[in-house]
């Protein structure tokens, strides 16, 4: 009997439990497409600041030691160098616990040249280098992705596989020497000299626009340092850092047992880098502190504002919810009154009353789920232009969600019940 | 003794006393009207009789048991297990067949049973309109569902507040053979009512005045039908 009266309530009430089930999609929907954002907005966010840069520079331990001691910091052309790191290393770099964090990565040789009697900046590096790992992964790395936020203003980016002997040239020094795409350039190195042809012109608002940029294979032919290289950067996915973080980032080896392996099991820019140091041999890896501090700070904001998001599109749904539950119990004052005459008691009718909304409650929920899965995806695209993953973790946190703000709202309504007394109901008193 | 008594029962709603210190004795299987005008009393009295309410002042004995000072919990239990109710309005669960509102009735008491509810449809001539729903019912058709669910549990005493006030004259008739026929298998009946001519068909009829029992009657015209 009980049964039939729930159905007989939703089925012959469509209009008052839709616009419950309604009220239950519309904050479902907010809170699966928040939620869903939030646990993905990490890596999104990450990637989009990935196209700012690396967030780690690699280089050897011995110019690190001589940088730390003559307090210089910045860019490379600031630094001190006269280590160099192995080449066949870089590698490594995809093995270590957070290998699948480790977004891109290129490394770094340079040497002052002669172009046309002028003294310039040579940098060798990786353009889309294909690397074949010994864990048999394949990838393609280098500055084409690296330094993404370059201006192609002529020519276009150096394809290693095709243009081995080609070169990158910076807008100022094109403009200075008169350098176009397609020109070949004569380059006097400190060991040999090699004719490279200009297959790109770049602009990107730094110092940088006055160098040349070239394959790292040909930068270590024209220096004379084959195999080595004197630093790496290497973009990763990181976690914003807390105390643990900051604390291992001084000194990893005062953290307790307990701690140590959280945070070497933690995505933290400094356990990166500390796995990094691991599998390169005398090299240094240090975060590049205004873009990880600034990536953290963004993440956090940006899953505040979810959290609020969240948080006020239910204390919504729970006012929604509050508002029609009382109503509807006021509209159906009669019946309830009635039912209470006839014997039922207080949480018998209670319980009526609270099924029938925990299972418009339940359909608004598994609808509002799915529509607030195709909002994510619609946020996502539009924001982050990709597709936002479905976090398997939301399913319960929206249901538990969804049920304590339905049972919340119905408060109300369940005292409003309790206190209607039959015969004032029924008699209009 | 009586099924029923009230003792100097009063009830008092701030300087209104919509009961003042009322006697009243109802015999088991006894048929007793309650008349008067708009506000004599006539649905305070109803509510205290059906355990709806509790006086300010007195005694209800039902079965000799004082339910004036019960909790609202036990009174609960008194209603659904001794007092059948059939209210001016009808009172039937609009998303619920005919069928469906007198089960109800048996599952918050005991155990619903379509058949038994049926039954008592048919025994109220609506056995055919048993899965329609209230809207699809006339007044009258809907006042006999709320008599059948008021007989589902085989109530010790059947109340009835202004039973014929929305219904015309036919339907009214038919109300009242119903009564006619409950009383005759000794149900015991108290029927509120400001129609005289349903006053006239019970036993007695106890006419009620600014809270008061004005007068009481037996009636001549008891066991006659009146109109036809």
């Amino acid at each position: 009997m009980f049964l039939r009266m729930v159905r007989g309530a939703l089925f012959r009430q469509k209009s008052k439990m839709i616009m419950i089930a309604f009220t239950i999609l519309l904050g479902a929907s907010l809170a699966t497409a928040m939620l869903n954002i939030m646990l993905d907005v990490g890596d999104k966010v990450n990637q989009e600041l990935k196209a700012y840069g690396a967030n780690i520079t690699v280089v050897p331990k011995e110019n690190s030691v001589i940088n730390d001691i003559y307090e210089l910091e910045g860019s490379e052309n600031d630094t001190i160098k006269s280590a160099y790191l192995k080449e066949d290393e870089i590698g490594k770099i995809k093995t270590i616990f957070w290998t699948y964090n480790i977004v891109d990565f290129a490394p770094f040789i340079d040497q002052q040249v002669k172009i046309g009697g002028k003294d310039v900046t040579m940098v060798g590096t990786w353009f889309n280098h294909h690397l074949s790992l010994s864990t048999g992964e394949e990838l393609d790395a280098g500055v084409t992705s690296l330094r993404s936020w370059w201006e192609i203003t002529d020519g276009e980016w150096l394809d290693e596989q095709k243009d081995a002997s080609g070169v990158m040239v910076g807008t100022l020094l094109a403009n200075e020497q008169g350098i176009n795409v397609g020109d070949s350039i004569k380059i006097d190195g400190s060991v040999s000299s090699k004719e490279l042809k200009v297959v790109g012109i770049y602009d990107c608002g730094s110092d940088e626009d006055e160098q040349i940029y070239v394959p790292l294979d040909t930068a270590q032919e024209i220096s004379g340092t084959d195999g080595l290289i004197s630093s790496v950067e290497v973009s990763a996915i990181t976690t914003p850092d807390n105390d643990l973080a900051r604390r291992a980032a001084k000194d990893p080896s005062s953290l307790s047992i307990a701690d140590y392996e959280t945070w070497y099991c933690t995505a933290y820019v400094s356990s990166i880098c500390y796995q990094i140091q691991e599998v390169m041999t005398d090299a240094v890896a240090s975060p590049v502190r205004q873009v990880a501090e600034s990536e953290g700070a963004i993440m956090e904001k940006t899953q505040l504002l979810m959290i609020l998001i969240t948080a006020l599109s239910l204390v919504g749904s729970g006012l929604g919810i509050s508002n029609l539950v009382t109503a509807s119990v006021m509209e159906r004052s009669n019946e309830i009154g009635l039912l209470k005459a006839i014997g039922a008691k207080d949480w018998a009718v209670s319980l009526l009353v609270l099924t029938e909304i925990m299972i418009t409650a339940v359909v608004g929920g598994i609808i509002g789920y799915f529509v607030g899965y195709g909002f994510a995806q619609i946020i996502g695209h539009t924001v982050f232009d990709s597709s936002i993953d479905m976090k398997l973790l939301v399913i319960p946190i929206v249901i538990i969600l969804i049920l304590v703000v339905t049972l919340l709202g119905s408060i109300p309504a369940i005292r409003t019940l309790l206190k209607m007394k039959p015969a004032e109901v029924l008699h209009g008193r | 003794m009586s099924l029923l008594e009230l003792k100097d029962v009063s009830k008092i709603y701030g300087p209104l006393k919509a009961l003042d210190k009322v006697n009243l004795k109802v015999e088991e299987g006894e048929w007793v009207a309650i008349m008067g005008p708009s506000g004599s009393g006539k649905s305070t009295m109803m509510n205290i009789i059906s355990c709806l309410d509790k006086p300010t002042e007195g005694q209800v004995l039902l079965d000799g048991v004082d339910i004036a000072n019960e909790s609202s919990k036990k009174l609960t239990e008194i209603r659904r297990d001794k007092i059948g109710l059939i209210f001016q309005q009808f009172h039937l669960v609009n998303y619920l067949t005919a069928v469906e509102n007198v089960m109800v009735a048996q599952y918050y008491h005991s155990m619903p049973d379509e058949k038994e509810a049926l039954a008592a449809l048919e025994r109220v001539g609506l056995k055919d309109r048993a899965r329609h729903l209230p809207s699809q019912l006339s007044g009258g058709e809907q006042q006999r569902v709320c008599i059948a669910r008021a007989l589902i549990n085989h109530p010790e005493i059947v109340l009835a507040d202004e039973p014929t006030g929305n219904l015309d004259e036919a339907n009214e008739n038919i109300v009242l053979d119903i009564f006619r026929q409950l009383h005759e298998e000794g149900t015991t009946l108290i029927v509120v009512t400001h129609d005289p001519e349903v006053g006239e068909v019970a036993e007695r009829t106890v006419v009620l005045n600014y809270g008061k029992i004005s007068k009481e009657i037996i009636n001549e015209n008891f066991g006659k039908e009146i109109n036809n």
